[in-house]
């Protein structure tokens, strides 16, 4: 199920500004990988490059190549929504449907995508809601608006939606960024989970965050404002924390800026 | 990015204390409290200056015109048969020709409206969208007698045709997109582009995210703004004048014939020095009011349903 990435020299584009430069990196399938790095270096950039998603924005291209095991999900004959289906999203604020209930939210991938059936439905929602540790809290409300839900639980039900359409990869912005600690050690939790199933990648400021649920972890930084961010270092997350080869990964983890 | 170390052990010696400012913190400025007095004093005047006008036509169209409709047969009956001398009948055929006229006018223009905002907000970049947006904002300041020359010419001078009611929908139509263009381009800028992502990161189609995403959470607030456009439309008097004249009977034909409305049964009624006919004109002033009233009512109604919060 799970999938690798196989980026190979990147570089991303808004407009005529060069965001990112030169990332070349390799994604494992079912283990989490951490993009960290200091505000405006580009790591949701290219998180977002990950699904083709940086190009719903005016002006946003990229050069260079994502492979998703043999495919090259920038080939001119690739469907961008096609692409979308596969690798799935969670995003920084969580974002329900406001006009849906908590069941239809988990079911909009495969309903809007034209899924018939109730009890097939049932089952994709009972199955995404328990993966993503929500189903105990929500069973006896199903019918309820997604939007009244705590922003911990909004966030699960986010998870629970992308996963319902099953995709092979989850990108994960910043998921925890507008949550408060209980609420992170769940997602965190179901991270966890979720990576013996998925390939992870997951965006974070949040360093110890990237310490406790990564496997691998890529560290970005630019040069100077103005200019593009670049990859500096990515390797097993273990030896990024305790003995990284650049000075600035040092510098960064062991807080002396950013 | 690193911290930077002030040294500040070589800085000048300390500034003196400040002078105590406790008596400016105990006493009231009495200047700022004449200010404020004048202020009170001009913001009230402007209210009630702007409001007299308002309570006053409302007041004397409720006076003169409130008798009328308490007569059940102000609304079931029309003017066929009386003449202005005569008392009686009712307005039954100007309120269904108002009431038709807008529906028709609202069937056309909101699919067109609503579809050029969703071009403005969702699709449109470039020249082309500017171009558009820059007609609607011409079509907003085209006066209706404008609208309604417009349509004289096109459907009478040029094409040939009679006058009908259906001719005068156009006129409305031409006054109505634009205000449906604006207050649905509102809504849809109001929807948070996350949830559109959300959508686009199921993998769902830029189409299909717009029907089943953006427009049913934007949903209620246009609702609202076709309403109020239509309550606005209702009231327009020149298309009418030009485009459809007066008649005393029900009609239900938009291709053919004459079709009555309030407006142009106040118009028609008015020129008669006769107390029954004038009393018909209040009557007819106060129920048009009172039905773009109630169009508004509903309007903010709906939208205090609204989905999204501004």
């Amino acid at each position: 199920m799970a999938k690798r990435i196989d980026v190979k020299d990147l570089d991303i584009y808004y407009g005529d500004f060069k965001a990112v430069e030169g990332v070349t990196m390799t994604v494992e399938p079912r283990s989490v990988t951490s993009f960290i790095g200091p505000s405006g270096c580009g790591k949701s950039t290219v998180l977002r490059t990950l699904n083709r998603m940086h190009e719903v924005i005016p002006g946003g291209r990229v050069h260079g190549s994502v492979m998703l095991d043999d495919q090259d999900l920038y080939a001119s004959s690739m469907d961008p929504v096609a692409v979308r289906r596969t690798v799935g999203m969670v995003f920084q604020r969580p974002n329900p449907f406001p006009t849906m209930s908590i069941r239809d939210n988990v079911a909009a991938g495969l309903k809007l995508n034209g899924m018939r059936g109730k009890k097939q439905l049932d089952e994709v929602v009972e199955r995404s809601l328990k993966s993503a540790n929500l189903w105990n809290e929500v069973k006896d409300r199903l019918d309820k608006p997604g939007a009244g839900l705590s922003g911990g639980q909004q966030q699960r039900l986010c998870i629970a939606r992308a996963i319902a359409v099953s995709p092979q990869v989850l990108l994960m912005d910043e998921p925890c960024s507008a949550l408060d600690p209980i609420s992170t050690l769940a997602i965190e939790d179901l991270v966890n989970e979720l990576k013996s199933t998925y390939t992870i990648v997951i965006v974070t400021h949040n360093m110890q965050q990237a310490a406790r649920v990564s496997d691998q972890t890529a560290f970005f930084n630019l040069k100077a404002t103005g200019e593009p961010g670049r990859l500096v270092e990515v390797g097993d997350t273990q030896r990024i924390f305790s003995n990284p080869t650049e000075k600035a990964t040092e510098d960064y983890i062991s807080g002396r800026f950013g | 990015m690193s911290a930077v170390q002030v040294d500040t052990t070589t800085t000048a010696p300390p500034a003196p204390p400040a002078p105590p400012r406790r008596p400016e913190l105990a006493s009231k400025s009495s200047s700022r409290a004449v200010k404020d007095l004048i202020a009170r004093i001009v913001m009230w005047t402007a209210f009630f200056v702007a409001v007299i006008p308002l309570v006053w036509i409302l007041a004397s169209v409720l006076l003169k015109g409130g008798q009328m409709l308490l007569e059940s047969q102000w609304w079931t009956n029309s003017q066929a048969g009386i003449t202005p001398r005569k008392v009686g009948g009712g307005a039954a055929h100007a309120i269904q020709g108002t009431l038709y006229m807008a529906l028709v006018t609202a069937a056309m223009s909101v699919p067109i409206g609503v579809l050029t905002a969703v071009y403005l907000v969702e699709y449109g970049r470039g020249r082309l969208a500017r171009l558009v947006s820059f007609m609607v904002d011409i079509l907003t300041g085209i006066p209706s007698i404008v609208a309604a020359l417009f349509i004289y010419a096109l459907w009478v001078s040029t094409i040939g045709l009679q006058r009908v009611p259906f001719a005068v929908t156009l006129a409305l139509v031409i006054l109505m997109i634009p205000t449906v263009v604006r207050s649905t381009e509102e809504m849809l800028k109001l929807v948070p582009n996350e949830l559109r992502e959300a959508s686009y990161a199921l993998g769902v189609p830029k189409w299909k995210t717009i029907m089943k995403v953006v427009l049913p959470t934007a949903f209620s607030g246009i609702i609202t703004g076709i309403l109020l456009g239509l309550a606005r439309v209702m009231g327009e008097t020149a298309p009418l004048i030009i485009l459809g004249p007066y008649t005393k009977v029900i009609a239900s034909d938009l291709f053919g014939g004459l079709m009555a409305t309030l407006p142009t049964m106040i118009n028609n009624d008015r020129g008669e020095n006769l107390q029954p006919a004038l009393d018909r004109v209040w009557g007819a002033a106060l129920t048009l009011i009172l039905l773009i009233f109630l169009l508004n009512l509903l309007g903010r109604f709906i939208g205090r349903f609204s989905k999204v919060k501004s």
